[in-house]
């Protein structure tokens, strides 16, 4: 569906400006997400370049009221190109006073603060800890531009005639009140959310009715209120022409893989077991089973992979999506995709860890887990994707090389991307250019013994798959001899077997693209990052430069095999700064590869880099 | 698929392996009714794929002239899941041990017989472990002397086919290595059987665990010690058949046929019962103080998951179309710029 909407008309100062970052902050159960996603719809349709951060706690439905239950969504939305999702809240809106305390530090002086004042109640305030009401303090107002309003009260006053009669149910459209009071203070369109309000809540009459009540009258309060004197405008970024949608990595992941499937000629299949951040992605597929898609939600990590394996044999294009804790689970199994060289996909969508971890926060810490998790020698290909969109093609570009190397290939993503969002542009399916596998044909009368471990010039052994004639031969996890594949114990053939997989892994190079640059190829500093650190990366490099200081950005796709030119170019500048979600583990493989003493910015505190800080370190390190 | 197919010989289903299972293993026999078994099932041999874990019973795929993989530790069934879901056209084999299905394996094996995967699962009894040297197994009777239980084996045993049936197996199904006739028609039955098939074979370790079933295959005891289950008859045993199996209430017992007694107070077998307790009753009675019954326990239709998943598919292709990439693509609200 294409769709046009014009903003709500005001009576009010309108105040242009280029961006605004805002976050939705409430209780887990407030429907915060569904706030967040909706203003990014919104703006997107607008004509914003977007970029989102939901930030949620682990729990469904911590303790109502407390700061453990507090779930975010922040959005950035501007008139130019953006890559992050904002350092600094120009705008926080804070539905209880557990979200005041636990968001207040990121609103920049300033900001717009609006509250639900009539939250701030005694046990609203005890659960928080707060021994004082904070919206009687005066710091807060000269702080911020502090708005007391009562939503709550709001809220229930606008759905009374809808025919909801608890207030449970009443209060459950608080968030579309604070929907449209900021919808209304950035110009937004009513418009595609009250179609998401008819579409998701189709039959439900009342409910359609509640929130549509609630929607208006938060918007006609900002342009009532005298509280609000004026509403900013965000125009339209300068996006390259083209037909747009907002993705997120997962949702991306999901229809590059279905897309990946269909340019090469196969049928999906998904073996997963549910695990934050990855199930979406086998929720995603499930959509798609008129592509030919199958999913099966195994009963254990072990049982997914092993599923992967098995269609993989049978001839699909077979992947398993899971995070950490899960892909410690499979690594036993993912060595024998390795040693049987089959084609597949491995995704982990990286989240805190180690151990359980921080299931719903960002890392990337599981990148030597991926590169060395298995045990005995078994070097695998690792592609990573640095942005939500960027699944899509991460994604096709694993396939290629899955099938052309005969290998599994890990992508390796992060909570960040996956349920971060931006704006893609939609490619034309004419320009995505198809691909053929082969098969080896059944076998003919006097055709030699087939060898299901021989090999093309790609180190690639033939696919053959069960049901061809006369190519019957059996793999497993035993050492292979060469070309026949039968068990062997020779010490000099597994030398040359071990020799071989690496051998192949290492030509992956010459299918991957050389290392791009953002700046000049020499000169001070090289910010080398990989992954999810993309946006932050990227923009911090540009105001570095801005600044005029001599600095580069080249961000890793593929870390398994590195592209062929990047020795050379990390022996062009004078230092290497590897920003990471992590204690440094690209930073000890660039080092033990090329000796190079890379300087490293880490961080693991379940959040994404702030520009500032990859910024700040830059300057140290150049400035 | 062609309706002619070439006629083969068991020799036809030989790989050009070596085999190394221990002379005298009770596997070889096992071997052998397989690859007498595989051309009267009217299945081209190049559709025919074996799938085993880690264990001496799951170097089977390397003997067999068929396509195979040896996989890794207790998780062959889900390895014929992915298999048998992609390519339902397949006949897929599941060769397992006790300790690798049991022990190791457990919760794959339990979930592929719930869903009724159309996989036939060979599970190769012989109560130890064998590839490890003598270890003691899930299946092992307590008080077990071994390598790891010097004092006695102190875990109670697990029983195959109480598993299964407390699974909703749709096939269940024993049979023992030594008793080849026997054994080739109950593989027969399991490869005819659509849905998963689960047969538990007696099978002797010679070198670890010499004579486990001994009671089951010696001359002078097996026909006091097994009864062969036939649907529809009564459950008679004993050398001169005058024994038989009565339900006293809910619980077995065994009485002599003549002295007032007849055939019909005995209790009937009825594989294709709905309800599984009779089954699961079966497999209840054990040595010494029943005879330990052999053949089909249970063979009932129930829907199969590899059969309901590609049913899905289809119906999501008649019902919305063959998928296009532009509607996946633009699904959702979109804008256009420029």
């Amino acid at each position: 569906m294409s769709t046009t909407t014009g903003a709500s008309p005001t009576s009010k100062e309108i105040v242009p400006i280029p961006a605004a970052t805002v976050r939705f902050a409430g209780d887990s159960g407030d429907g915060m997400q569904l706030a967040g996603t909706q203003l990014t719809t919104t703006s997107a349709l607008a004509g914003n370049d977007v970029a989102t951060f939901p930030d949620y706690p682990a729990e469904i439905r911590a303790p109502r009221g407390t700061l453990a239950g507090v779930s975010g969504f922040q959005i950035h939305f501007a008139s130019t190109d953006i890559f992050t999702p904002g350092d600094h809240l120009d705008a926080l809106v804070a539905m209880n006073p557990a979200a005041l305390k636990t968001n207040l530090a990121d609103l920049r002086k300033g900001g717009i603060l609006v509250v639900d004042e009539d939250a701030f109640n005694k046990k609203g305030l005890e659960k928080a800890g707060y021994e004082q009401n904070p919206l009687n303090d005066l710091a807060l107002e000269e702080e911020y531009q502090l708005f007391k309003v009562p939503i709550t009260t709001l809220t229930r006053g606008a759905v009374e005639d809808s025919g909801i009669t608890s207030q449970k149910d009443a209060d459950r459209c608080r968030n579309f009140l604070a929907m449209g009071l900021i919808f209304w203070l950035y110009g937004r369109s009513l418009e595609p959310t009250l179609r998401f309000i008819e579409t998701k809540f189709k039959g439900k009459e009342t409910i359609i009715k509640a929130n549509t009540a609630a929607l208006t009258t938060g918007r006609n309060y900002g342009e009532t209120t005298d509280a609000f004197k004026s509403s900013y405008q965000v125009n339209k970024a300068d996006l390259e022409p083209g037909h747009y949608r907002n993705i997120q990595g997962n949702t991306a992941l999901a229809i590059g893989c279905v897309t990946a499937a269909k340019l090469s000629g196969k049928e999906l299949f998904l073996g997963s077991y549910p695990i934050t951040p990855a199930s979406t992605i086998l929720e995603e597929l499930n959509k798609y089973k008129h592509f030919g898609v199958r999913t099966f939600q195994a009963e254990d990590e072990i049982a997914a992979v092993c599923s992967t394996i098995g269609a993989a044999f049978g001839g699909a294009m077979a992947m398993t999506t899971s995070s950490g804790p899960g892909i410690a689970l499979k690594g036993e199994a993912i060595g024998l995709g390795m040693i049987l060289e089959l084609p597949m996909l491995i995704v982990n969508i990286q989240r805190g860890g180690p151990s359980t971890g921080l299931p719903t926060k960002t890392e990337q810490s599981d990148l030597f887990q991926c590169m060395y998790g298995r045990n005995g020698e078994s070097p695998l290909p690792l592609i990573a994707p640095r942005s939500p969109s960027d699944c899509f093609y991460a994604a096709q570009e694993a396939w290629r090389i899955a099938t052309k190397y005969m290998v599994p290939v890990m992508l390796l993503s992060d909570g960040y991307i996956a349920n971060g969002s931006e704006p893609w542009k939609i490619p034309d399916v004419a320009d995505l250019e198809s691909f053929t596998i082969d098969h080896p044909p059944a076998a003919k009368e006097g055709d030699p013994p087939f060898m299901p471990y021989s090999r093309d010039e790609n180190l690639a052994r033939p696919w053959a798959l069960p049901g061809t004639p006369g190519l019957m031969h059996r793999i497993g996890g035993l050492e292979k001899q060469d070309q026949t594949g039968n068990v062997s114990y020779d010490p000099q053939n597994h030398q040359n077997m071990i020799e071989t997989r690496a051998r192949k892994v290492a030509k992956v190079a010459e299918s991957i693209p050389q290392q791009e640059v953002l700046g000049e190829t020499s000169g001070d500093l090289l910010v080398l990052g990989w992954g999810g650190t993309y946006g932050a990366c990227v923009t911090a490099t540009r105001q570095a430069q801005e600044r005029g200081l001599k600095v580069s950005h080249a961000h890793l796709r593929w870390i398994s095999p590195f592209p062929s030119n990047l020795k050379s170019l990390l022996e062009s500048f004078d230092k290497v700064l590897i920003p990471e979600l992590n204690m440094g583990q690209l930073r000890t493989i660039i080092a033990s590869e090329f000796l190079c003493d890379a300087i490293g910015l880490n961080k693991v505190q379940g959040k994404p880099f702030a520009v500032q800080e990859i910024l700040d370190k830059i300057i140290e390190a150049v400035g | 698929m062609s309706t002619e197919l070439p006629v083969l010989k068991a020799s036809d289903f030989a790989s050009d392996q070596d085999i190394r299972w221990c002379p005298g293993c009770g596997d070889y026999s096992i071997l052998a009714q397989m690859k007498k078994v595989m051309p009267t099932l009217g299945v081209p041999q190049e559709n025919i794929v074996f799938i085993s874990g880690i264990g001496c019973s799951s170097r089977f795929p390397y003997y067999m002239n068929t396509y195979g993989m040896h996989s890794i530790h207790g998780r062959a069934p889900a390895f014929a899941t992915g298999l048998k879901a992609s390519r339902p056209e397949l006949m897929v084999w599941v060769i397992t041990g006790d300790g690798d299905g049991l022990s190791i394996g457990g919760n794959h094996l339990m979930h592929a017989i719930r869903r009724n995967l159309d996989v036939n699962i060979v599970l190769f009894n012989n109560r130890i472990y064998g590839l490890t040297k003598g270890q003691y197994s899930p299946t092992s009777p307590l008080g077990k002397v071994t390598k790891t239980s010097p004092m006695g084996a102190i875990d109670n045993p697990l029983h195959p086919l109480s598993i299964a049936i407390g699974c909703e197996a749709s096939f269940v199904a024993r049979s023992i290595d030594v008793n080849i006739k026997h054994l080739g028609a109950t593989l027969k039955r399991a490869a005819e059987h659509k849905g998963t098939s689960f047969i538990e074979v007696y099978q002797n370790c010679n070198v670890f665990n010499d004579g486990a079933w001994k009671y089951a295959t010696d001359k002078a005891t097996k026909s006091d010690t097994t009864l062969e289950l036939e649907h529809g008859k009564p459950l008679i045993f004993g050398k001169d058949r005058d024994k038989g199996i009565r339900l006293n209430g809910l619980v077995p017992e065994v009485v002599d046929l003549g002295k007032g007694i007849s055939e019909d107070d005995l209790l009937f077998h009825d594989e294709k019962a709905e309800e599984p307790s009779l089954a699961y009753l079966l497999t209840r009675m054990r040595n010494p103080d029943f005879p330990e019954p052999i053949g089909v326990f249970r063979a009932v239709d129930r829907p199969m998951y590899d059969e309901e998943l590609n049913g899905q598919v289809e119906r999501a292709r008649e019902t919305k179309g063959e998928g296009k990439l532009e509607d996946m693509f633009t699904a959702g609200e979109t804008w256009t710029v420029g």
